[in-house]
């Protein structure tokens, strides 16, 4: 089981895509399984022969449990008697949960000291406060029964005994998770500018006033790829810190917050976007909104986003101060276009402006690399045709 | 008479299936009410371009905001 995410626990296989014998390569879907952010297709790092589909449809596996045996050409097939070999993360995980035990009920309970603190490790208070996990509750492994970091793992991805809850609250978990941990690793810091964006409106209109409906492009487009490329130009912000180690990214995958209906959210990433087209980048986005919607993402654009891109849209609050997707550094947050007064060659005449709000963790940059991040996407944003 | 309400409810529905068509009045703005994004409004327009063939300009997708703004430009635009 693949971890989709920082705050991914658990997902439930609900569906195979492929049968023992099949061969597969590396990108292939083999598999979908349902998580808090809804069904995600898993693809393959590997290629080789699928030799056995050791979980079943249905059950809800923590993060890393072995779900398929893939034998590379020539390998012979696993002792039956010996474990099932993992299939690899598809990514490096920034938390590795250790594969929970298949039923946290085969150990016995050991008895609980009477009274007073909860004998546990250090880590696992930690790891407990960070899941909101109650130490009272859990079954210590540790020596003399102290709860270890593995037993508040397993106890949060063990099957629940209360009835999960409907998909947005579970959404809703899978978010607080996922903002706390930001908020309680990544020291973030702001920077903020109101940008005109006259030229971008003015193009987009030219444009779009000679192109049926299905052709036209979206505000959003543009902001997507001025992001874009000011990622290319100060790398320090594409990239992912995992465990305090930074790691730059060769390709730039924004991920796309995308609001949905009725609450939450989810920041699809779009896979290598440096080379794509303004339309081919709208279209790109376009795919990725609706399967987000449709709760069809792939596992690679839960995982694999670089940097994060959360648009208001066209209507609504003029700036935002968003908090960092992690492992990602940093976020870019644009806020929705407001008509003010704007001084343009010394007068004063009414432009569309939006503020940009860039998101940065203090560990990898400073704010000499923001200033210029937030400077290079202004003057693509003043030129758009270039985009 | 074409049933423009029933039209637009079901291109609607169609670009949001999570909107009960029954839950929404015909003064609900589609955005603000709705919470269609920009994405799913020109998702919407592209749906009534291909169902009546007609142009809906940007500068007129205000007109298409609510059911009732729409049944009228509908009838204004195609009869």
């Amino acid at each position: 089981m693949p971890s989709l995410g920082a705050d991914m626990e658990a997902g439930t296989l609900v569906e195979w895509l492929v049968a023992p014998g099949d061969m597969v390569k590396r990108g292939d879907i083999v598999a979908v399984v349902e998580t808090q952010k809804g069904a995600i297709e898993i693809e393959i790092f590997e290629e080789g022969v699928v030799h056995e589909l050791t979980a079943e449809l249905g059950a809800e596996m923590p993060v890393g449990a072995p779900l398929a045996v893939i034998l590379a050409k020539g390998e012979a097939p696993p002792d039956p008697e010996a474990a099932a070999a993992p299939e690899p993360s598809p990514t490096p995980e920034p938390v590795s949960a250790p594969p929970a035990p298949v039923t946290s009920a085969a150990t016995p309970p050991r008895p609980q000291p009477a009274s007073g603190r909860v004998p546990a490790s250090p880590a696992a208070r930690v790891r407990a406060r960070e899941l909101g996990t109650d130490l009272s509750k859990i079954t210590g492994t540790g020596p003399g029964g102290v709860i270890v970091l593995s037993d508040v793992e397993a106890a949060a991805s063990a099957p629940k005994t209360t009835k999960p809850g409907s998909p947005l609250e579970e959404m809703r978990k899978a978010i607080a998770a996922a903002m706390t941990r930001s908020k309680q690793t990544i020291p973030h810091f702001y920077m903020s500018e109101t940008i005109d964006i006259q030229p971008a409106i003015d193009l987009l209109a030219a444009l779009n006033a000679d192109r049926p409906p299905a052709e036209r492009l979206l505000l959003g487009a543009l902001f997507v790829r001025a992001a874009t490329l000011a990622a290319v130009k100060v790398k320090v912000l594409n990239g992912h810190c995992i465990e305090g180690v930074h790691q730059l990214s060769e390709i730039v995958s924004p991920g796309i917050a995308v609001a949905l209906r009725g609450g939450g959210l989810v920041a699809p990433a779009l896979i290598d976007a440096v080379g794509m087209s303004l339309d081919e980048t709208m279209a790109g986005m376009r795919d990725l909104i609706t399967r987000a919607r449709a709760g069809r993402l792939r596992a690679s654009e839960m995982t694999q986003g670089t940097i994060t891109i959360s648009s208001l849209g066209e209507t609504g609050a003029e700036a935002m101060t968003g908090v960092i997707f992690p492992p990602q550094v940093a976020l870019v947050g644009i806020g929705a276009p407001h008509v003010r007064p704007w001084v343009v060659d010394d007068q004063v005449v009414p432009r569309h402006v939006v503020t940009l709000t860039i998101s940065a963790d203090h560990r990898v940059s400073d704010g000499r690399q923001v200033a210029r991040f937030i400077a290079e996407f202004e003057t693509l944003m003043k030129t758009p045709e270039t985009l | 008479m074409t049933d423009y309400r029933t039209a637009y409810l079901e291109e609607l529905t169609r670009v949001a299936p999570d909107i009960d068509p029954d839950g929404i009045s015909d003064d609900d703005h589609i955005q603000e009410d709705l919470e269609l994004d920009s994405m799913d409004v020109l998702n919407l327009v592209v749906a009534l371009h291909e169902r009546f063939g007609i142009d809906i300009p940007e500068t007129d997708y205000p007109q298409i905001a609510t059911v009732s703004l729409a049944c009228a430009y509908l009838t204004d635009k195609i009869g």
